[in-house]
């Protein structure tokens, strides 16, 4: 690595500082931190990454994964996920995940992956993930987090969807040898989950809804597409009688939240939504996207220039990969994309420097990135 | 050599522009399979060779601290002169190509990769990847034909300064890295003229050469030789005999890319309007390979399989040895001639070309007169003198 990429942490003190320069001294042009990443690679100081230990199979296509973070993990909030970077076949990818994890003595955190069709992580972390793999890592992060006072709240999920809100139920009651554990802390806490699946074997987490239920922790609603139908949400008021006073948190596909969305609007009640995926509705004419290194590619009107610029070898700042995070932002110089989710059009004009956010912007004609 | 296009026989006479194509076409083909293949073994590949080789350094500096014992000194720098050849040329030559940039694994990508050399990687990627590799072989625009401070063509005009190469050529070997930054930061036509020694991007570029020298020799040259306290000379000899070894090796390696006899060079003109087929023929006959054993390879960084890599820059070096087999079937079937042999026979052949170029082409024939020439208006002014 070169000597001007930034260490990861600023030095503590300046004796520390001091070192650190003098080690470099005798390093470069690598740091010393290529060379302890190679006996120690979760020590502190180091980029973050973790060591996956367990791979614990949920259902057919679902599994937790339990990963033992380094050293300077800080920790998070339940309903927070983290992104994790794995390499598939060689290549490195970044993902978002939600923990679902209570409090856990052995400092582990653990994300729970469905595979979803053709998914390239999902499904080399369900089928392919082995412990003692080393994943790259970044901090906790999302505001899809319980309330810090106790309420009354309505968990809406649809598949994957419960993964944070496990994460958020597991923290509050956590789960012993001998059943669960009613903390002083969760007393406030009124909570119904209308959990949505197509079908019931397909159900991630289902048996811990239920002990829960069954504890008369939480009061569980479970829908089964192919017993019940397809979920109407305009029906939530009749499984939730007293829909009215609670928060809603809803986490699932696109079209569920938008229609939760639209229900909630009209009756005015709070509602905090998180989305796994990015809804494509709109798409056009690509273009060639010119990068500042020289690099060219020509990218279709329906591929985020993210994805075709890493499909071309770039490295590219990302996050989300959802249009959420801005932590993909770059500067348009010149040129035309196209918002994949509304197809709103941004154009620049030569010195103009727009920012887009290139995970959810498709070229729609010649585009040069600053980057 | 001469350029191609003035030879007698044109070695791709026989060729027509369909042929040309569809010569390209199958080049694209064998890209593209090694492009679909690229995956997990190749990556464990480079990581394995960065961790070897790492490992193998922190191991010969750490015997070095104790240098002033004479095995340590002699195990210390063989391994030492090892991992910096391994560094230079499987590692950082390649990363810097771009060929595992698909990993997109910030640490082993072309663009933020710094080598264990005295030119900066920002520099040496432009001469090398963006004029070497595009204008390969071709006269007055590949500076690498004779690193602008010896004449390796025929059609290269011959100046006075050519008849010490030999002399150049060693020194060139010794101090390689060296060469290779000045040669990078275009030292000789920067220095020519006035304005451009004063340009600012000159002079930056300038800044960050020294910079990196310093950071190299404060390294090799001071740090270290520190660190080992009472093995402080012991530990300097060590370090600038490792750094002469790995010189000497690229230097020669580098040699027989494109120096080796029966590598074709190219007119300027030939390359306006070049089509990617006759861009790949260009590449196909103005490189040479070397024969050995996987170890040798390994060590040559597998610029030993330099026609694989001409053609395909920035593919993983692992596979080029897997392609050569192809690639050379298609030499074959085109009738084109496949430029290789052993280590000591290209660097031979180099070497001849160097000693032979060093004098004027019709040596031995108009020379003799031009050396009259010289010599008689001397004489008609002693015999004047005399007068
Ligand atoms: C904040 C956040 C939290 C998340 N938490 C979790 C979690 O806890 N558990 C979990 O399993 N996933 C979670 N995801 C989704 C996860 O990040 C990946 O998007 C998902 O695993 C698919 O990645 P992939 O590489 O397998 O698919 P890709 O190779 O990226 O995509 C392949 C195909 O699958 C489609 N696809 C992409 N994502 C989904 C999806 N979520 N559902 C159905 N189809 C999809 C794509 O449109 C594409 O057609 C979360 C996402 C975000 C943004
Ligand atoms: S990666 Fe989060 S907004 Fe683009």
């Amino acid at each position: 690595m070169t000597t001007d990429v930034p260490a990861t942490r600023p030095p503590r003190s300046p004796l520390r500082h001091r070192v650190t320069r003098l080690a470099e001294k005798v390093t470069t042009p690598l740091l010393p931190a290529d060379y302890l990443d190679l006996f120690h690679p979760l020590r502190s100081g180091a980029d973050l990454r973790g060591r996956i230990e367990e791979v614990v199979p949920e259902t057919a296509d679902a599994a937790t994964i339990v990963i033992r973070p380094g050293a300077d993990w800080a920790g998070h909030v339940p309903g927070q996920y983290v992104r994790i970077g794995v390499d598939v076949d060689g290549v490195r990818q970044w993902r978002a995940y939600s923990l679902t994890h209570g409090p856990r003595a052995d400092g582990r955190i653990s994300i729970t992956v469905k595979a979803v069709p053709g998914g390239k992580v999902s499904n080399h972390l369900v089928r392919w993930a082995q412990s003692g793999t080393l994943v790259h890592l970044e901090q906790a992060a999302g505001e899809f987090v319980l309330p810090a006072k106790g309420t009354k709240l309505l968990f809406v999920t649809a598949g994957s969807g419960i993964t944070p809100v496990i994460g958020m139920l597991r923290n509050l009651f956590p789960v012993a040898d001998d059943g669960v554990v009613r903390m002083p802390r969760s007393a406030g806490y009124d909570i119904t989950v209308v959990h949505v699946a197509p079908s019931e074997p397909a159900s991630i987490f289902l048996s811990n809804l239920r002990d829960l239920d069954r504890a008369g922790l939480v009061r569980l609603v479970a829908r089964y597409d192919d017993v019940h139908g397809v979920l109407d949400v305009s029906d939530l008021g009749d499984l939730v009688p007293d829909l009215e006073e609670r928060t809603t948190f809803a986490c699932g596909p696109a079209g569920l939240l938008d229609a939760v969305q639209a229900h909630h609007e009209e009756r005015g009640l709070p509602l905090l939504t998180e989305q796994f995926r990015v809804a494509t509705v709109v798409t056009g004419e690509g273009g060639t996207v010119r990068f500042r290194n020289g690099t060219s590619i020509e990218a279709d009107g329906g591929t985020p220039i993210l994805t075709a610029a890493e499909d071309a070898g770039l490295l590219m700042p990302s996050g989300c990969r959802m249009g959420i995070c801005y932590g993909c932002v770059l500067p348009m110089r010149s040129g035309a994309v196209r918002d994949l989710r509304t197809g709103d059009l941004t154009t620049a004009a030569p010195g103009d420097d727009v920012k887009i956010q290139t995970c959810v912007s498709a070229a729609a004609g010649a585009c040069d990135i600053d980057h | 050599m001469t350029v191609m296009q003035k030879k007698d026989h044109d070695p791709t006479a026989h060729l027509t522009s369909e042929d040309v194509e569809r010569l390209g076409e199958e080049l694209d083909a064998i890209r593209a399979s090694v492009v679909a293949t690229r995956g997990e073994r190749d990556a464990a590949y480079i990581r394995r060779v960065i961790s070897v080789q790492r490992k193998l350094e922190l191991g010969s500096r750490a015997v070095l601290l104790v240098s002033i014992f004479p095995p340590a000194w002699i195990l210390g720098t063989a391994g030492l002169a090892l991992a910096k050849i391994i560094e230079n040329m499987e590692v950082g030559h390649n990363v810097m190509h771009g060929q595992w940039d698909w990993m997109r694994d910030p640490k082993i990508h072309s663009t933020t990769w710094e080598w264990d050399n005295a030119s900066p990687s920002e520099q040496w990627k432009h001469s090398h990847n963006e004029l070497h590799h595009t204008y390969t072989n071709v006269v007055g625009k590949d500076n690498d034909l004779g690193y602008g401070i010896m004449r390796v063509d025929e059609d290269q005009r011959w100046v006075p300064l050519y008849l010490a190469q030999p002399l150049w050529n060693f020194l060139n070997a010794c101090f390689f890295e060296y060469g290779i930054a000045a040669y990078d930061l275009e030292l000789g036509k920067n220095l020519a003229t006035r304005k451009r020694r004063s340009s600012p991007e000159f002079k930056a570029r300038a800044r960050q050469v020294l910079r990196k020298i310093r950071g190299q020799v404060t390294k090799d040259y001071l740090a270290h030789p520190i660190l080992s306290g009472p093995s402080f000379l012991h530990t300097l000899t060590a370090n600038a005999t490792a750094n002469l070894v790995r010189n000497l090796w690229t230097h020669s390696v580098i040699m027989c890319g494109h120096f080796p006899e029966g590598v074709e060079t190219f007119e300027r003109r030939s390359i306006n309007g070049e089509t990617r087929g006759e861009w790949y023929l260009r590449q196909m006959l103005g490189s040479a390979n070397i024969t050995g054993t996987r170890a040798m390879h390994f060590m040559t960084g597998n610029l030993s399989f330099q026609v694989e890599h001409h053609l395909f820059p920035d593919l993983p070096s692992n596979r080029y040895q897997e392609i050569a087999p192809q690639v050379r079937a298609l030499f074959e079937k085109y009738g084109l001639t496949y430029v290789t042999g052993s280590l000591p026979h290209q660097v031979g052949s180099a070497w001849k070309k160097v000693f032979r170029l060093s004098l004027p082409n019709d040596f031995g024939s108009t020379a003799h007169a031009k050396v009259l020439e010289l010599v008689r208006p001397a004489r008609r002014e002693d015999e004047a003198q005399a007068a």
